[in-house]
């Protein structure tokens, strides 16, 4: 078995399951994303997540905004204008000065010259970290890694502490708000990879009616061959920006179990450009205060001992 | 098509995945553009400058396929002498009359055709001052077919050589100045669609309403059809012109139709003045001396008629042809919403329609139906068609009050389509069935539900009477077999409408095709091109077989009409001599030791006709078409490039700037289509239009569309919470440029003004929508999507864009032109109430609007 196979059925085996199935997740590829939020729609059908709010939000064509308690699939929409090249066949003439304000903040380089509008379209999702925060600070065992690797909340059991929401380095995870007669007020929500119908030998909702097959779910270890294919494709292709995100083990969640193709940046898409999972230092920290607690001994100690 | 259709959508993305470039030509960058190989931004309403400076460059540049075209078209068809072009008569053909606003179309026929026929040779029924309904949905007839053609291409008046002329003045800069189309843009299409035309390769264009919903729409689709007949890239795999419609099934409902011009297989529906008898009807609607498998009317219209009618029709009484209702005149909607208003029409049914929102000019809509007797509702949800009469906004402005609106309203709720049996026909002409899944709740019913027991209880009521004009209802075969619900079965419809042997040795049996039908009363059918839907007895429309386990055409998945042909035309995929224009575009082709078409879809020609075959000269109908005429449906076999009949406002497509422009057409004198459908009525008033005085009072281009998050009028999605949260409000799409000139801050509001009313909606400013630099100057344009309406039941409502709209109409096919129309935008809320008329009537002053704006049909010379 290589080695990537050991770590990825590790993550099941680690938290207890013996001969667990492959870890299953997701390949996004945005670069054939149609921005059709039909993602959003069937997740929320399938799951009853309640409606999130009827706001114009004025981000694009955006108005859910953000994953939270309500939304467990959440489509981003960039406007990139075009910049270095002025438009075809149009004359400055009449019009007035169009582009971004330049405000005299500092950059690192000059923005890439780019000659044709783009509009950048992601359906983010939860990551189902190999190392997820958010299971390491649950008090009550709510959260737990299932047989396929991902990471679920079992709504019965959550107590609506809210430990794991400052924990997730995304901002994924929340607590439901709503009315009295909405389900689960006060619990913790998000996605759970469709975990019911995994079990049914079933992919998830996002995936089944994704109809460019922008989402892709798979065995996480096969997904991680395809998305470097893609992204090899795309660079000899000459496409801008193209790169993976979350796919590597060796990153600060330990790679997702949701990895992504973007066309751009992370931060261009509100993802944080190298997360770490937030309790990463926590041994350590305990380490650290532990040796520093024997040290305060030690000195109480001493200076206790050199009295007579 | 991303927007409208995500679905199908992902078809293009795999094609673009195997190397397929994808193009995008949209006054707005949509979400189709942000995954196309190339987005053209095109100023709405000047699609036929941009088509025909790609004719021009194809027949300037020699990029046509020259066998293909003089082979297939009517490209070496000899037009009369009488012909004049645009380019002679200052924007209109020969034959206009000012008076009227209608052409008579008989200088346009080929040479040696005469319109007027003399008695006893029918086929010219499409007389010179038809209306557009009367040319009902089938092709246009010929006196006859024994056309004069120079296949060298090189006589003057070949319709090759009149097209050349016709399009020789659509230059990249005539282009660009009228449809703010850069050179290099249309350069690249022009290189783009002709390297991937030809033999060894084929190019599709994928159009919608943006083409259509215009006083010119029907000449949009005739430009891309020239397009793709000089490209050859009509009847061939990966070519076409594929039309996206815009509900699911509302193929359906014009192939079984629900347009008032049309009985089904898109039969014409028979005039009150001429068509006294069935052979005086069917006469009209081909000549026997023509070419084409239309000379089949008769036993189309027969069986039609037997379906109806049953055993009550025989050919004693003319197969009850008597009891088909006539048209005597424009019964269209917008016709029929003026009427209304003149409390001519007492009733109304709207099943799963939402004209208060979706039509254009909703405040005529709305008036319309403030003056009926009674208004029946069938729909999910209750649509702001049903509650007009309490919150409309004419309502709110006064205009109408509760107490004064003595229409009753009837609300029957309708099941939703996985609660019911039948069959979608969707874009491409296929037939899929769809299984109830769940019994409908409560009193939800189906459609076939309702109008069969409202069918029987009409009969039961009348079933004493003596009167005749009763007999057409209680004549009605109508019986079909139900459910213990009531609910008739969709399945014996279906079969009906298949057809059936009545008589002899196959009595009972349903008909394998449309070629068994007679006109002797033996055979019924209520959709002569459904006929085969059953064939062999089974429910073709039910079959699912994966596309993995057949052929790349996958006949076996539902069924398409004609015949479970999936490309029309496809003889035109063969040379001449029967062979494939190339191996990799191999699709049918003449085996000529078996004697007969083959290949991998059922060939659209007779299967055992050799490409040999040559008609006698006095032969006519399916007899008259020659091995080598692929377009069996036209009259001399050919596509037409030139349509010497069958269109009314034009052979040849000609740029017309739309019935309200900001902008003065650039080719011609004439502005807009001199014979497009005007209303000149109070409350029917339009914007000025150069050379009119007062157009700059009005100075911005709208546009109007959907988006992926809501359905049309909004009755399938406003009410529905996780699509209602994906887009809440009503906004317009402005351009960083037009913020700044007018002062509309992104997320604020604005108001929309045209002669009819204003509109507000927040805003959204971005860069997805760009000034064009047209005739000179900048234009600018707002995109409006329509899918909001003023009510109180729907969980997200606002103003509609098409309250917008006035009513002026194509003249082909009574369409409304709502995809274009002139406006002003300010910053800020509508004013409400008695104010919001004030607001608009200031505006009409400003503008010297008057019941003539607009609404001259023959733009006058311009003084010096």
């Amino acid at each position: 078995m290589s080695q990537l196979d050991e770590s990825d059925r590790s993550v099941a085996e680690d938290a207890g399951w013996a001969e667990p199935p492959a870890r299953k997740g997701f390949f996004t590829d945005t670069s054939v994303c149609i921005g059709c939020k039909a993602c959003e729609v069937a997740c929320k059908e399938w799951n009853g997540v309640p409606d999130d709010g009827f706001n114009l939000l004025g981000t694009s064509y955006d108005n859910t905004g953000e994953l939270g308690a309500s939304t467990w699939r959440h489509v981003a929409f960039i406007e990139q204008p075009a910049t270095g090249v002025p438009p075809q066949g149009e004359t400055a003439g009449d019009l007035p000065a169009a582009g971004p304000t330049q405000l005299g903040m500092p950059t690192v380089g000059a923005p890439p010259a780019r000659p044709d509008f783009r509009w950048l379209m992601s359906s983010d999702v939860c990551k189902h970290c190999t190392e997820a925060a958010c299971l390491d600070v649950c008090p009550t065992g709510s959260l737990f890694r299932t047989e396929f690797g991902t990471v679920v909340v079992q709504d019965d059991i959550c107590n609506g502490c809210g430990y794991c929401v400052p924990a997730c380095p995304f901002g994924v995870i929340d607590r439901r708000v709503g009315d009295a007669g909405v389900k689960n007020v006060g619990i913790a929500q998000k996605c759970t990879l469709c975990y019911d119908r995994l079990r049914a030998d079933q992919m998830p909702a996002c995936a089944q009616t994704c109809p460019t097959e922008s989402i892709q779910f798979g065995d996480v270890e096969q997904l991680r061959e395809r998305a470097a294919n893609r992204l090899a494709q795309l660079q000899a292709q000459g496409v801008e920006g193209a790169r993976l995100y979350g796919h590597d083990p060796d990153d600060g969640i330990g790679g997702a179990g949701a990895m992504f193709l973007l066309l751009d940046q992370p931060e261009v898409y509100g993802l944080p450009p190298a997360p770490v999972v937030t309790t990463r230092d926590l041994p350590d920290m305990w380490k650290k205060a532990g040796w520093a607690a024997l040290t305060l001994a030690a000195a109480a100690i001493a200076s206790f001992a050199g009295r007579s | 098509m991303a927007e409208c259709h995500p679905v199908g959508f992902q078809w293009v993305m795999e094609a673009k995945k195997r190397g397929a470039t994808v193009i995008h030509i949209d006054p707005r960058f949509t979400r189709t553009s942000a995954v196309a190989d190339r987005h053209v931004p095109i100023r709405a309403g000047s699609d036929i400058a941009f088509l025909g400076g790609i004719v021009n460059y194809i027949l300037s540049n020699e990029k046509f396929f020259r066998e293909y075209v003089v082979a297939y078209t009517n490209a070496a068809t000899l037009v009369g002498e009488d012909f004049v072009d645009t380019e002679d008569l200052d924007g209109v053909f020969s034959g206009y009359d000012p008076e009227t606003g209608t052409y008579d179309t008989s200088s346009w026929q080929y040479e040696g055709v005469e319109e007027q026929a003399p008695a006893g040779n029918r086929g010219s029924e499409q007389s010179a001052h038809a209306g557009a309904h009367e040319l009902g949905g089938r092709g246009a007839s010929l006196p006859h077919a024994n056309v004069e053609r120079d296949e060298t291409l090189r006589h003057p008046r070949t319709v090759f050589q009149v097209l050349k002329r016709h399009f020789a003045r659509y230059t990249p800069e005539l282009v660009q100045a009228t449809s703010g189309v850069s050179p290099q843009d249309l350069l690249a299409v022009c290189e783009a669609v002709t390297a991937n035309s030809g033999r060894e390769r084929t190019t599709a264009w994928v159009y919608s309403v943006g083409w259509t919903h215009h006083t010119v729409g029907v000449q949009y689709i005739r430009c891309a059809s020239i397009i793709q007949l000089l490209l050859g890239n009509m009847g061939r795999p990966g070519g076409g012109i594929l039309a996206l419609r815009g509900h699911a099934s509302i193929q359906g409902s014009t192939d079984i139709p629900t347009l008032f011009n049309l009985l089904p297989g898109y039969l014409p529906m028979p005039r009150a003045a001429e068509h006294h008898t069935l052979d005086d009807y069917v006469d009209s609607i081909t000549s026997p001396a023509q070419k084409g498998y239309w000379a089949e009317a008769r036993k189309f219209a027969v069986s039609l008629l037997k379906a109806y009618w049953g055993d009550a029709a025989t050919a004693e009484n003319d197969y009850c042809y008597d009891y088909l209702p006539r048209l005597s005149g424009d019964h269209g909607t917008y016709q029929t919403v003026m009427d209304m208003i003149a409390d001519q029409v007492e009733g109304y049914f709207l099943i799963g329609q939402n004209p208060a929102v979706g039509s254009a000019h909703g405040k005529l809509q709305r008036l319309g139906m403030a003056h009926l007797k009674w208004l029946v509702v069938r729909d999910l949800n209750m649509i702001e068609s049903a509650t007009f009469w309490k919150d409309s906004p004419e309502i709110e402005t006064g205009e109408l009050r509760t107490e004064d609106i003595a229409t009753e309203v009837f609300f029957l709720p309708a099941a939703a389509h996985v609660e019911k049996d039948g069959t979608f026909t969707q874009t491409q002409r296929m037939l899929q069935w769809h299984h109830k899944a769940i019994e409908p709740p409560g009193d939800c019913r189906s459609d076939l539900h309702f109008f069969y027991h409202l069918g029987r209880k009409l009969q039961e009521r009348l079933a004493d009477s003596s009167e005749d004009r009763d007999r057409p209802l209680l004549d009605l075969a109508w019986n079909y077999p139900m459910d213990d619900h009531g609910e008739p079965s969709a399945e014996a419809v279906l079969q009906e409408i298949n057809g059936r042997h009545l008589s002899g040795e196959k009595a009972g049996q349903l008909l394998n095709s449309y070629l068994e039908m007679a006109d002797d009363g033996s055979t019924d059918g209520g959709c002569w091109i459904y006929t085969g839907v059953y064939a062999d007895g089974v429910n073709q429309s039910m079959r699912r077989k994966p596309g993995r386990e057949q052929s790349w055409v996958a006949p076996e998945w539902g069924w398409a009409w004609p015949a479970n042909r999936r490309i029309l035309y496809n003889r035109a995929s063969a040379d001449p001599d029967g062979k494939p224009w190339s191996e990799r575009k191999a699709y049918v082709w003449w085996d000529a030791e078996a004697g007969k078409w083959t290949g991998h879809d059922v060939p659209d020609f007779e299967t055992t006709k050799p490409p040999s075959y040559r008609p006698d000269p006095d032969a006519g109908g399916i007899e008259a078409l020659a091995g080598d005429d692929p377009f069996i449906m036209q009259a001399d076999g050919k596509a037409w490039l030139y349509a010497p009949s069958g269109l009314l406002d034009g052979p040849m497509p000609a740029h017309y700037e739309p019935s309200e422009s900001p902008v003065r057409n650039g080719l011609y004198r004439q502005q807009a289509n001199p014979t497009r459908q005007v209303f000149p009525r109070r409350d029917n008033l339009q914007n000025p239009s150069p050379p009119e005085p007062g157009a700059d009072v009005y100075p911005f281009v709208f546009t109007t569309y959907r988006l992926t998050e809501h359905h049309t009028a909004g009755g399938m999605s406003r009410w529905l919470p996780y699509l209602s949260e994906l887009q809440p409000e009503f906004f317009c799409e402005v351009s960083p440029e037009l913020a700044a000139l007018r002062g509309l801050a992104h997320l604020g509001w604005a108001t929309i003004v045209s002669a009819r009313t204003a509109i507000e909606a927040r805003v959204l400013v971005t860069d997805r929508v760009k000034p064009l630099t047209v005739g000179g100057r900048t234009v600018h344009q707002v995109g409006l999507p329509y899918h909001w309406g003023v009510g109180k039941s729907a969980l997200v409502s606002g103003d509609s864009a098409n309250d917008l709209f006035g009513v002026t109409l194509d003249p082909n096919v009574h369409i409304q032109e709502s995809k274009v129309a002139s406006c002003d935008i300010q910053p800020g809320r509508r004013p409400t109430g008695p104010a919001l008329l004030a607001y608009v009537e200031a505006y009409r002053r400003r503008a010297g609007v008057t019941t003539e704006t607009g609404n001259t049909r023959r733009t006058p010379l311009e003084e010096p």
